[in-house]
């Protein structure tokens, strides 16, 4: 095509905005928001736990999660008498409808929200081959569903079975801590309508936050320590036989 | 023993060489200078060809806060809200605030029962929440289970309703009921049976 003095005037506007376009980038969410002054973690008080399962529809509401597959799910554990490590488990449906009655035949009985653990030194974003998942500096553990290849290696690497492969789209996923809403001032979908604030939005840099005094005060653990994973996702009150 | 160039002699005499036999050959040590500088042109291209590519291959943020594309932050944090959160929805129904204030329900946020309703609260006229069916709603968290913590208010609700509407009797957003003889009870029941089955 020669290039005509009439059709350079034509196309030069058409570059410059199509190199606009290009400089733009992806918009600013939340424009007020530092990254480097917060740094995430939940609490979840399982005595307070009623099972409802509202945390697993608002999670599924919120992010869309695909049918069958769950970020967030509740877990009751029967525990008898003198089994500790071999308690019964069962979440059916992830507990997303609530729990059948259960019969009661002694010993320990008690719910358990799961999530994905929010981990500082996450085995997941250690084990991904092309950095399509990472943990951001206000210590979110997300996944870049447009760089993920669905190779399932973290899928594999994550010790609490928090990733799954969206149907849809072939890639992982996962809790993303409601990353979307906490970087507007809103608490995550499942701690907004937990009826008994069993699950609680943490921000462990902000010294005002309500955790650190209940970090003091009560007995905490993490799940498996001994993983090493740096999970953010505190449990007050869990049995010894929670996995 | 071939002439040695002299300059040659006087880089080693400085190396401190000087006195080892110069060997066969090393006079024609640069004699195929042409073959290194090919391997360099050839080296110079690849590593250029490998600078373009990876400028064009790899996203403009990617290693901006560590191993992975930075703007995969922002676009995670773009997403739309579906729930408003309670402070949102207390803006305007007020009335409902001052009624929750009375009873226990005060701690639980209104879309825990009444749904996702960020679009109700961008645009209250785009969509009304639906009513809610009490016998269920509040079974999710009422109905009787042992591993629900003892002091949480729990009931069968085969027992305790027969399966009617919660709402009958309890006001839900400030449920506890004064005192009822259990004549009221009864009569209450026995007219929402009625109701129902007209």
């Amino acid at each position: 095509m020669e290039i005509t003095r009439r059709r350079l005037l034509v196309l030069l506007p058409a570059a410059a905005a199509a190199w606009k376009y290009v400089l733009a980038g992806t918009p600013e969410a939340s424009p007020n928001y530092q990254m480097t002054a917060h740094w995430w973690g939940m609490l979840i008080d399982i005595p307070k736990c009623i099972g409802c399962g509202s945390c697993v529809r608002a999670c599924a509401a919120e992010n869309d999660v695909p049918e069958g597959n769950y970020r967030t799910w509740i877990e009751r554990y029967h525990v008898a008498d003198w089994r500790i490590e071999r308690p019964e488990v069962e979440s059916p449906d992830g507990g997303k409808n609530g729990f059948p009655p259960n019969q009661d035949t002694g010993g320990k009985n008690f719910f358990v929200p799961k999530l994905c653990n929010q981990c500082a030194d996450s085995p997941c974003t250690q084990v991904c081959p092309v950095g399509a998942t990472f943990v951001t500096p206000d210590g979110a553990v997300l996944v870049d569903k447009t760089y993920c290849l669905g190779c399932r290696y973290c899928v594999q690497a994550c010790p609490y079975g928090c990733r799954f492969i969206n149907p849809k789209t072939n890639t992982a996923e996962k809790c993303s801590l409601c990353y979307h809403r906490i970087t507007k001032g809103l608490t995550t979908a499942c701690c907004e309508v937990c009826p008994t604030g069993a699950r609680q939005l943490a921000d462990l840099k902000n010294p005002k936050d309500p955790i650190h005094e209940f970090l003091r005060t009560h007995n905490v653990q993490v799940l498996k320590p001994h993983m090493a994973t740096g999970a953010k996702v505190f449990y007050n009150g869990m049995d010894g036989s929670v996995r | 023993m071939p002439e040695a160039n002299p300059r040659y002699r006087r880089a080693l005499r400085f190396c401190g060489a000087y006195r080892r036999p110069i060997r066969r050959g090393t006079r024609n040590l640069f004699k195929d200078t042409e073959h290194l500088i090919r391997l360099v042109v050839v080296i110079a291209v690849a590593l250029l060809l490998f600078a373009v590519l990876r400028t064009a291959v790899v996203p403009r943020s990617f290693g901006q806060y560590g191993h992975y594309r930075g703007a995969a932050i922002a676009e995670t944090a773009a997403r739309p809200i579906a729930f408003a959160g309670h402070d949102a929805c207390e803006t305007c129904h007020t009335d409902v605030v001052d009624q929750k204030k009375q009873g226990k329900h005060v701690v639980v946020a209104c879309e825990a029962c009444h749904g996702a309703l960020a679009k109700h609260a961008d645009d209250p006229n785009s969509m009304t929440p639906p009513k809610l069916d009490t016998a269920v709603v509040c079974a999710r968290c009422h109905e009787a289970n042992s591993a629900k913590p003892k002091e949480f208010p729990q009931v069968v609700t085969a027992d305790h309703s027969g399966g009617i509407a919660c709402d009958t009797c309890h006001q839900p957003h400030r449920p506890k009921i004064e005192e009822k003889t259990e004549d009221e009870k009864t009569q209450a029941k026995a007219e929402t049976k009625a109701g129902g089955k007209k």
